[in-house]
């Protein structure tokens, strides 16, 4: 850009190029064993070209389940999945542009011990309050069910921070002409500020989406049920390490089939990810 | 906080917040409540009474010696895991804010691992990184090492290191990238007219303006490897072979789930959320000084 180089930008290409082969190599793999017969994969002879047992692989693995033991066929692990992704994503956007809301147009009383309140939650992930969270959950008899999967996982600062320093940005003057023209608070909600925080919203459910559906520890501990298995979870017990007798091909299906959702969110709505991610760790 | 309330419904207000508050209060600070309260009783092996002891769970923790593995575990770990996944997302964030062809494709390619579960990203390696049928280690096994994370504490330690640096790239590469863009093009021509080298240049100029970022990016990768990594290591390693890979946050989950020593256990629990509350806190005083600045 600021002056002639000798070798163009075939340096930059290089780096980039490794660094594409490195992210994609270990994904590429995992769809092109999904494409092959267990024994080949078992021999350590895998080409790294398609093979031709894709269909069956991915019929037995969504609907039947793997073979060897009694397992849920992924595709329920699926539903599971995108309940929770979704439950997760809708519930902690309800909740947070509510109480960010309140704290930004309203007047009461408490209202800065109740923002601080929202904001020390941001320093307890749930990995360290766990087993406390999760006796809590089971004497709510909340074990088993997609409330208790949901709920704790909900309740945290960030999006109610977005949305709080959003609001902020919005005029005065929007609020004043709004209730000049006879509008309370209720409608002021509806017709002003829910549509001016579209696109906040959209890109906050992109990155919430992610984080539900790649949850491990929480539903790995609330769920006993074999139907309520997350596909994250499911994994693990398709694969293990010290059994030779892992059906890899179903296990890297199962892989290839956790990984699609979220991918495809991210590439496709690259620039709503990009903006989320930025804003919400700032 | 600037008060520019306009609404004066307190019932309404107080409609508004209280789902959140409710969900906070139930599902985060009365379990935390808990672990410190926990954290100083000691129960009988039948469960049958607790007595309260002060901080004795606390001195038996510090006196075992697993519990200083763990910890020499997780920031061996964290070191290994924040260094490579910073240095390679600043290296292809450096090379993708070049103006060339074809750099939506590689920042598409690029942030894929981020949208993949620790666990399932662990999963796509154990499958390279299998004894006997996979690519890689057959390749190693090919030149004479005898590749075994089953066995061998360091391959075990390797390996999630991998998975966990792959998981992250995205997330330092996005950064990074961001970074480099708001750093001003003039300032780096002046630097060019002077003469200065690309290499140079860099490590004078870029490196110093992008200083905010990369400690932003320090604080948030060591809460990442300490606290999100679990997926990774139950998946790969289950902490082991001989707890060499279990970290402090892995220990914590292993202890729990025995269930034996509950006082312990909350103790554990205990001391990773001053940690954690130490990070956030050095994180916002970052976040504080930039707004000032």
């Amino acid at each position: 850009m600021v002056e002639h180089r000798r070798f163009g930008n075939l340096l930059p290409h290089l780096v980039l190029l490794a660094g594409v082969a490195v992210v994609a190599f270990p994904v590429y793999l995992a769809i092109i064993a999904s494409t092959h017969d267990n024994t080949v994969i078992a021999n350590g002879q895998m080409p790294l070209y398609p093979g031709s047992h894709a269909l069956e692989t991915y019929w037995n693995t969504i609907v039947s389940g793997a073979g060897r033991t009694t397992r849920e066929p992924v595709g329920s692990m699926l539903m599971a999945s995108f309940i929770m992704a979704v439950g997760i994503a809708v519930g902690k956007i309800a909740i947070s542009i509510l109480s960010a809301y309140a704290i930004v147009f309203f007047n009461f009383p408490f209202r800065m011990a109740t923002f601080w309140t929202i904001f020390v939650t941001l320093m307890l992930p749930v990995e360290v309050r766990i087993f406390p969270t999760y006796k809590i959950t089971s004497d709510l008899h909340m074990l088993d069910s997609y409330s208790g999967l949901i709920l704790p996982l909900i309740a945290s600062a960030t999006a109610t921070l977005l949305f709080r320093q959003f609001f902020m940005t919005i005029p005065k003057e929007l609020v004043e002409a709004s209730k000049m023209d006879g509008a309370g608070p209720i409608r002021f909600f509806f017709d002003t500020l829910l549509p001016l925080s579209v696109t906040n919203i959209a890109a906050l459910f992109v990155i919430l989406f992610i984080y539900g559906w790649n949850q491990y520890l929480w539903p790995l501990l609330i769920t006993t049920r074999d139907d309520m298995q997350t596909i994250v979870i499911g994994i693990k017990k398709i694969i293990d390490v010290k059994d030779a007798l892992t059906e890899w091909s179903v296990a890297m299906a199962t892989a290839v089939l956790a990984m699609l959702p979220p991918v495809a969110i991210v590439v496709l709505l690259q620039r709503l990810f990009v903006k989320g991610l930025i804003e919400t760790e700032k | 906080m600037e008060n520019r309330a306009i609404f004066s419904g307190r019932l309404l207000a107080c409609l508004l917040v209280f789902p959140q508050l409710a969900i906070s209060l139930i599902f985060f600070y009365w379990p935390a409540a808990q672990a410190l309260w926990q954290s100083f009783l000691v129960q009988d092996a039948f469960g049958l009474s607790t007595e309260f002891v002060w901080f004795e769970n606390y001195v038996t923790l510090l006196k075992t010696p697993e519990y200083y593995h763990a910890i020499g575990t997780t920031f061996f770990f964290s070191l290994l895991v924040v260094f490579f996944s910073l240095a390679i997302g600043l290296l292809l964030a450096v090379m993708a804010n070049r103006n060339i062809a074809g750099v939506q494709i590689y920042r598409t390619f690029l942030i894929i691992p981020y949208a993949v579960a620790p666990a399932v990203a662990s999963v796509l390696f154990i499958f390279m990184f299998q004894p006997g049928l996979g690519m890689i280690a057959r390749a190693l096994q090919r030149n004479g090492i005898d590749w075994n994370p089953v066995l061998n504490g360091n391959h075990a330690m390797i390996l999630i290191v991998i998975v966990a640096v792959w998981n992250q790239i995205s997330y330092n590469f996005l950064f990074f990238l961001a970074g480099l863009q708001s750093i001003p093009k003039s300032v780096i021509e002046a630097a060019a007219i002077d003469g200065a080298r690309p290499a140079r240049r860099f490590w004078t100029i870029v490196f110093p303006l992008l200083s905010p970022t990369t400690f932003f990016l320090i604080v948030v990768n060591i809460t990442y490897a300490f606290f999100n990594t679990l997926g990774i290591i139950d998946t790969a390693t289950e902490g082991g072979p001989n707890g060499s890979t279990s970290t402090l946050v892995y220990k914590v989950f292993l202890d729990g789930k025995a269930g034996s020593d509950l006082g312990g256990s909350a103790a554990q629990s205990v001391i990773l959320m001053i940690i954690v509350i130490g990070l956030t806190a050095i994180q916002f005083r970052y976040v504080e000084k930039k707004v000032h600045y």
